[in-house]
């Protein structure tokens, strides 16, 4: 097999075409319109980059979720990185765009520019390779990530062990997707009825589902009344997702279907699962960029590991730190408002200069906007 | 001669002159160098055009070329470009000390070669070295002179154009990126960098109406047509499926999340022709590159932006590509 294969039929111009006329056949069944959030970046890049939207027919509308692990880092843990990059004695290792968004102090970038040893890395045990070569370092690895990643972070613990290599240290900033759905659909304000959610479904995102199994959104159908389909990333899998999730509402159903069978399984990695249960335990309380404190929405590091904490190592300011009082992030995310109601929308706020959360990372919700246009 | 460049390989002594000697002038010699002064009279031209680069890549030594091709069909490829026929070359190297003589020959064999499918000639030099560490292996910076055959310009393009590409996109980047990061491949990525002269040559004599050249280089196709549409205030809508891209590049952009339109190439350009020849020109492009194609056109409906239309009938921008990408590839 080669790697075309992977992808070559779920690109399908024909098998695309052909399922935009069947979610318009069977969305004319529908008597409401249904807004569908997908929950995960990937999909909201798979979605503009495709250009879907156009796909798709008036009633079914799409709000762009919180599920890009850049784009919902707070800015304090930021200056974290940025203070931890700073000291000499330190190399601090992270994962991709994580290095471009800006903190109260600057990116990781401008901490390079300044001469701070700051590398990014493609897998997290990347570091074990650093970590060796430069004995005489702390090698910091500021990790970030939804499911998807936290077992590779448990990995590198377990193989720093194993190999009694002791110069790594982690700034643990895992999150997890259900918790993050269940406020999305829970929170709302008192006293008005305007902002209250409007999430009728989820697309459930692929890679996290991976790892944590569809089991993880048992509760949506079933509490909250709310269907999930689990799809894949490519666009015929998005559109396919999406036709079972129309077909859900015609039919009168309310579950957790999974349309990303190659990979997807309700169980999911339980290898996995384990890695991630003998290293780390939930926080109480995480705060996300644009949406607040979440209850155990998030990781950290069992104490028992507390010598490779960099949070419990170094002295770092715990004050929070507010988002630009323009900035509509919040309210995008809960699918009240589109990114291009935004003043400062493309104006004051793009992604080489980014306000808000979800133009910080090209899966943001406003990134893709700004990027590919929404040409309908 | 010793096996490694040395300090005092670039002092102006005689070791500075037997690297030039030895190494240089072995392959690179012709009536201008041979008077060996500060400057060099040249033969007069007729409407000369003139550009410079420079060039720090790494590996300096990668499937499809080195960085002495590099340098010479980057400068060469920028007169191209233009219209100007390649003449005159300034070449001017910094070095690393300890740096392999034996590579080092192998980078001038490598220009002399890429000198004579240009038919240009080197008429001035330098060559300095510096500290190890001090730079990364070898640095090229050759300045050209080319004498003005056509004259290309973005300036020329106008609503209706149609757009070509002279072959499938983003080789050199994926190559440089997949060797950088280790990752090895069944079929390695081929470099696509050349000199284009040859094949402007050709379509200057078959007098196809071209209105401008651009290779894509740096930030890609994406930049060139981005770049072009916001000089013009018009509006580029591009098929997306028309654009080729190999199998192994379209592999390292999913491995590495890349848009293949942001990769660079380092032979292969984006022209705008007049619709009445676009059917000429891509017959003569195809000679060169059976991935040669006719992509888009030129409209004024989104002025500034690059359209990009989807095979199942979507539209999308195209942005100029930002931030950091691949740092130094050329």
């Amino acid at each position: 097999m080669v790697l075309k294969d992977l992808y070559d039929r779920f690109r399908d111009p024909k098998a695309i075409k052909a399922l935009s006329k069947e979610i318009e056949k069977e969305a004319e069944k529908l008597d409401k319109t249904i807004n569908i959030m997908e929950v995960c970046g990937g999909h909201t890049h798979t979605i503009m980059k495709y250009g879907l939207l156009q796909l798709m027919p008036k009633n079914i509308n799409f709000i762009h979720g919180p599920g890009c692990p850049v784009c919902i880092m707070p800015k304090e843990r930021i200056d974290h990185a940025y203070i931890l990059a700073m000291r000499e004695d330190v190399i601090l290792c992270t994962l991709g765009d994580m290095i471009k968004v800006p903190g109260s102090k600057g990116s990781l970038q401008d901490a390079r520019s300044k001469g701070a040893d700051v590398r990014f890395v493609y897998s997290p045990l990347d570091v074990l390779k650093i970590a060796k070569e430069n004995p005489d370092k702390k090698v910091i690895f500021f990790a970030i990530g939804f499911e998807t990643t936290t077992p590779m972070t448990a990995a590198l613990l377990e193989n720093a062990i194993k190999q009694n290599i002791k110069n790594i240290l982690f700034h643990i900033n895992h999150v997890t997707v259900p918790e993050v759905m269940k406020e999305l659909i829970d929170s709302r304000d008192e006293h008005v009825d305007s902002y209250n959610n409007q999430i009728d479904a989820f697309l459930g995102p692929s890679h996290v589902s991976v790892i944590a199994g569809s089991k993880i959104y048992e509760q949506f159908p079933s509490k909250y009344n709310r269907p999930v389909v689990v799809s894949g990333f490519e666009p015929v899998d998005v559109m396919e997702g999406v036709l079972m999730m129309v077909k859900q509402f015609v039919e009168g159903r309310c579950e957790v279907e999974i349309q990303y069978r190659r990979s997807v399984s309700k169980e999911g990695n339980l290898k996995a699962q384990e890695l991630i249960e003998k290293y780390f335990e939930k926080r109480e309380l995480f705060k996300w960029r644009g949406l607040g404190n979440i209850p155990k929405s998030a990781w950290k590091l069992k104490d028992e590991f507390g010598e490779f904490d960099a949070e419990k190592i170094y002295e770092l300011p715990k004050e929070e730190i507010e988002d630009h009082k323009l900035c509509i992030c919040g309210d995008i995310l809960r699918g009240i408002a589109k990114p291009t109601e935004c003043q400062v929308f493309g104006t004051a706020c793009t992604p080489q200069k980014p306000l808000g959360s979800c133009m910080v990372s090209s899966e943001g919700a406003c990134a893709a906007y700004y990027k590919y246009g929404n040409l309908l | 001669m010793q096996k490694t460049i040395t300090l005092s390989m670039g002092n102006g002594g005689i070791e500075n002159q037997e690297l030039i000697e030895k190494i240089i002038f072995r392959h690179i010699k012709n009536e201008f160098l041979e008077r060996a002064e500060d400057a060099t009279f040249l033969s007069e031209l007729k409407n000369p055009a003139f550009t410079t680069d420079s060039f720090t890549i790494t590996p300096l030594f990668f499937k499809g070329g080195d960085i002495g091709k590099l340098a010479v069909a980057g400068a060469c490829n920028d007169l191209s470009m233009m219209g100007a026929k390649p003449k005159f070359l300034s070449l001017s190297f910094i070095i690393e000390e300890g740096f392999s003589v034996r590579d080092f020959e192998k980078i001038v064999r490598s220009i002399k070669k890429e000198l004579d499918i240009n038919e240009a000639k080197v008429v001035t030099g330098d060559t300095k070295v510096v500290p190890k560490e001090s730079c990364d292996g070898v640095y090229i910076n050759i300045s050209a002179i080319g004498e003005r055959i056509k004259e290309f310009s973005q300036k020329n393009i106008e609503v209706g154009d149609v757009v070509l590409i002279s072959g499938d996109i983003a080789r050199h980047g994926a190559s440089i990126f997949a060797s950088r990061e280790g990752i090895e491949l069944e079929n390695e990525i081929t470099s696509d960098c050349k000199s284009l002269w040859p094949i402007v040559d050709r379509l200057i004599r078959e007098d196809v109406k071209i209105k401008a050249c651009r290779d894509a280089t740096r930030g890609g196709v994406a930049a060139v047509v981005n770049e072009w549409a916001k000089a013009k205030d018009l509006c580029f809508e591009i098929e997306e499926s028309k654009v080729k891209v190999s199998d192994e590049v379209r592999g390292i952009c999913e491995i590495l999340g890349f848009e293949p339109f942001i990769l660079a190439n380092e032979g292969t350009f984006v022209a705008a022709v007049d619709k009445n020849d676009s059917q000429k020109a891509l017959e003569i492009l195809k000679e060169f590159n059976e991935n040669a194609s006719v992509i888009g056109i030129v409209t004024d409906e989104y002025p500034q932006k690059v359209l990009l239309k989807s095979e199942w009938g979507t539209r999308r921008f195209l942005d100029m590509p930002s931030g950091e990408i691949l740092p130094r590839i050329c």
